[in-house]
């Protein structure tokens, strides 16, 4: 239903809701990607942005090197963050709870500082700007391309959709359920035969490359690249969203991206420090609503 | 008295006395309401309807804490000792006037181990630590939950002797929820049975261990 | 599978939980080990289940040297165990903890699809029934009562269909009725499981063990057929008071 009413937006909606539409389902496949580390393996990584960051500047450097495809665009954004997450899962993954938290932080700023100083490859904090839209075989014969009015929206919108239906999959599949024992007992999962270590890489790398084409979208969607996209606060964000829309399911963070993106837009045009509020409503949520929106939807 | 979790009532109407220096236990399967009984009492759940009195006293509703100062000490099932302290600091934590020799020359074990982290106790020893722990409240009501469990045949007995002597010198009154009815009928006057809730018999324990019948009706055994 | 521990000694810094032990059980033994609070007999089997390593000594699973290997190998090998605190899916329903100890044995955990697994629903229905909580099967763990708790870890590790099994005082905690349906679980497993319980009742033990060992801190003093240790002067002495 969700869909199908957002799908109409680019019908009715001016050009700048659709560009915050748009953003919002960006950030809502970003949030599920998070969410199946966090809500099904119960994973907390705080450094989750290093890989949608890591997805956009792959996607920019192949668009800039004259690659306007959409698919292999997408492709190597999950690749390239697929590949980040190796070596950052390999070390992190070691341990569990506050100190894999710390762990994913301090990765995801060590990703951001190579950001702003490999400025032979990343320009620094000026970015790589200049991404063209991507471009679709079969669109290009039907005369459409992604800078019409509405169209990347819905592009976004089918990815989002294909994330949704993928990680509901595997968050229903034994692999998905094996996830969720190691999340409520490791020792117990140990002690009848899973290799827990490999499951949770498995599921780390999964989460990355899903942001990673999130990452990629947001490069097509802005233009650019720039460090902030790693920037520790974006992992932070997203975390907000996950939890505020509800961790164990995965239309939580879809709420929660819209809920969050939105509250974002809506308190920053009338209030300064829209983060403390912000914030203030993220503790509320924690202390009285602990399931989340999908929480406060099933008790009604 | 009527309590639960939530919305389902693990105790329903249930009325039963201990009098000052009586042993009385609490018998049934599990399940039938013994431990939720002994929690509502000690104020560790809030009891829906119905009153706690102690001495005469209404202690319905009362935080446990304010129940516990007059007198009334619980050792919960599964033991629940503070892990990242030393023996000595758990006993010391709790004590009210207590004497620490007493448990010590009761639970050996705990002397020698008195300066380890309770996380490297076994068991069975973290659960002489309990015991100590609620007798160095000085209680004048004493409740347990399952003693017995995880300890040795030898411990178990020595258990029972303590709780025998601590009735004579000091006066206590204790109530029991046990699966063992050896210990069970080693310490108590009188026994409660309860099942799926209920309170549904009360007798004398001398009584009650003679009669098999009424043991396998409620217990099963 | 046949289980040793050979010149098995843990140390905690100037503490030896274990010293010197050796202990040999057979293929499809069934093997009690008794002994006094802080014997190290839950040590004893953190040692061979590999939570624990130890500071000298080995142990055997079958033929291999498993004294190096990880907890879910020697699980994968065939061991099973159960804790002395439950250690269940807390959040997760009854029908769901032994659906993941059954699928943890299939190895079916690659999956990336939803599938609907006939078998295993099958299994997970017999094994509910069998342990009576059939009646339970929606409900999360958290909310079982204490002795469905130490049933369903018991099952949890029958579950995974276990060539040897560790058993951490399963009949702690459990009524009369509740004993009963444990004894005969552990009854009915196949004659080739090699089964070691550590236990406090001793009606259970004698019930089930053909073989005892006995430790007393962190010694092996007695092992034997299950009658001789009964009349053991100093079994009697040190745990068993006067039979």
């Amino acid at each position: 239903m969700l869909a199908l009413a957002l799908a109409s937006v680019p019908a009715w909606a001016p050009r700048f809701w659709i560009y915050i539409a748009t953003q919002a389902l960006i950030f809502a496949i970003f949030a599920m990607s998070l969410d199946l580390l966090l809500g099904y393996a119960g994973l907390p990584s705080f450094g989750h942005a290093a890989f949608y960051g890591v997805g956009a500047y792959a996607c920019a450097l192949l668009a800039l090197r004259d690659v306007d495809g959409l698919a292999p665009l997408l492709l190597v954004g999950a690749l390239a963050a697929a590949l980040a997450a190796v070596p950052i899962g390999a070390l992190s993954l070691r341990t569990t709870g506050i100190y894999f938290l710390m762990l994913t932080l301090a990765f995801a700023q060590m990703l951001w500082g190579l950001a702003v100083n490999w400025i032979s490859l990343t320009r620094g904090t000026d970015g790589l700007i200049g991404i063209p839209r991507p471009t679709l075989p079969g669109l290009e014969t039907l005369n459409i391309t992604f800078y019409e009015r509405g169209a990347f929206f819905i592009l976004c919108l089918v990815v989002a959709i294909v994330t949704f239906i993928s990680l509901q999959a595997l968050a229903r599949s034994p692999f998905g359920k094996t996830l969720e024992g190691i999340r409520e007992n490791e020792r117990r999962m140990r002690a009848l035969g899973c290799p827990t270590f490999r499951y949770r890489f498995a599921a780390f790398v999964v989460a990355a490359a899903f942001a990673g084409v999130a990452g990629a979208l947001a490069a097509m969607s802005n233009g650019y690249a720039t460090p902030d996209l790693l920037y520790w606060t974006g992992s932070g964000l997203a975390l907000v969203a996950v939890v505020v829309g509800g961790a164990r399911s995965l239309i939580g963070p879809v709420l929660g991206a819209f809920f969050v993106l939105f509250a974002q837009l809506g308190l920053s045009t009338f209030v300064e420090r829209w983060e403390l509020i912000l914030g203030a409503l993220f503790i509320a949520f924690v202390l009285f609503l602990p399931g989340g929106l999908v929480g406060l939807v099933r008790r009604t | 008295m009527t309590a639960g979790y939530g919305a389902s009532v693990a105790v329903r109407n249930a009325s039963l006395r201990v009098g000052g220096g009586e042993a009385v236990a609490l018998l049934g399967r599990n399940g039938a309401g013994k431990t939720t009984t002994l929690m509502a009492i000690a104020g560790a759940i809030r009891p829906t309807s119905g009153t706690v009195e102690i001495d005469g006293r209404q202690v319905t509703g009362q935080p446990s804490y304010r129940i516990a100062r007059q007198g009334l000490s619980l050792v919960p099932q599964g033991r629940r000792i503070f892990t990242t302290l030393s023996v000595r600091e758990n006993l010391t934590l709790a004590s009210r006037g207590g004497d620490l020799a007493q448990v010590y020359s009761l639970f050996e074990i705990l002397a020698i181990r008195s300066a380890s982290p309770g996380s490297t106790l076994s068991g069975g020893e973290q659960q002489m630590l309990a015991i100590g722990r609620a007798l160095m409240t000085r209680p004048r009501l004493l409740l347990l939950d399952e003693p017995s469990e995880g300890l040795a045949p030898q411990v178990v007995r020595n258990l029972a002797e303590l709780v025998a002597r601590l009735r004579r010198e000091v006066g206590l009154s204790i109530l029991v929820a046990e699966q063992n009815l050896g210990f069970a009928f080693a310490v108590a006057d009188r026994v409660y049975l309860m099942e799926r809730g209920e309170v549904v018999h009360e007798d004398a324990a001398g009584a009650f261990r003679e009669d098999h019948a009424l043991q396998k009706r409620y217990l099963g055994v | 599978m046949e289980l040793s521990v050979a010149g098995l000694t843990v140390r905690f810094g100037a503490l030896a939980a274990l010293n010197r032990v050796d202990i040999s059980v057979a293929t499809g033994e069934r093997r009690a080990v008794i002994g006094p609070n802080g014997a190290g007999k839950t040590t004893l089997l953190n040692v061979i289940a590999g939570e624990l390593q130890p500071t000298e000594g080995t142990v055997h699973l079958g033929e291999r040297d498993a004294t190096s290997l990880p907890t879910w190998r020697r699980a994968r090998l065939g061991l099973g165990r159960t804790f002395q605190r439950s250690t269940l899916f807390s959040q997760l329903t009854v029908v769901e903890n032994l659906a993941l100890a059954i699928r943890a044995r299939k190895r079916g955990g690659w999956r990336f699809w939803p599938v609907g697994d006939r078998a295993l629903n099958g299994e997970v229905k017999r094994r509910l029934e069998a342990i009576g909580l059939a009646h339970l099967a929606g409900r999360t763990t958290a909310r079982l009562g204490h002795g469905e708790r130490r049933i369903l870890e018991v099952e949890l590790a029958l579950a995974a269909s276990p060539s040897a099994l560790l058993l951490d005082e399963p009949m702690a905690g459990l009524s009369a009725g509740e004993r009963q349906t444990t004894l005969e679980r552990l009854r009915s497993l196949p004659r080739d499981v090699t089964v070691v319980i550590v236990e406090h009742d001793l009606d259970a033990v004698f019930a089930l063990a053909e073989r005892i060992t006995v430790l007393d801190h962190g010694v092996k003093i007695a092992d034997g057929a299950a009658a001789d240790v009964r009349a053991n002067p100093r079994v009697q002495e040190v745990y068993l008071g006067p039979i």
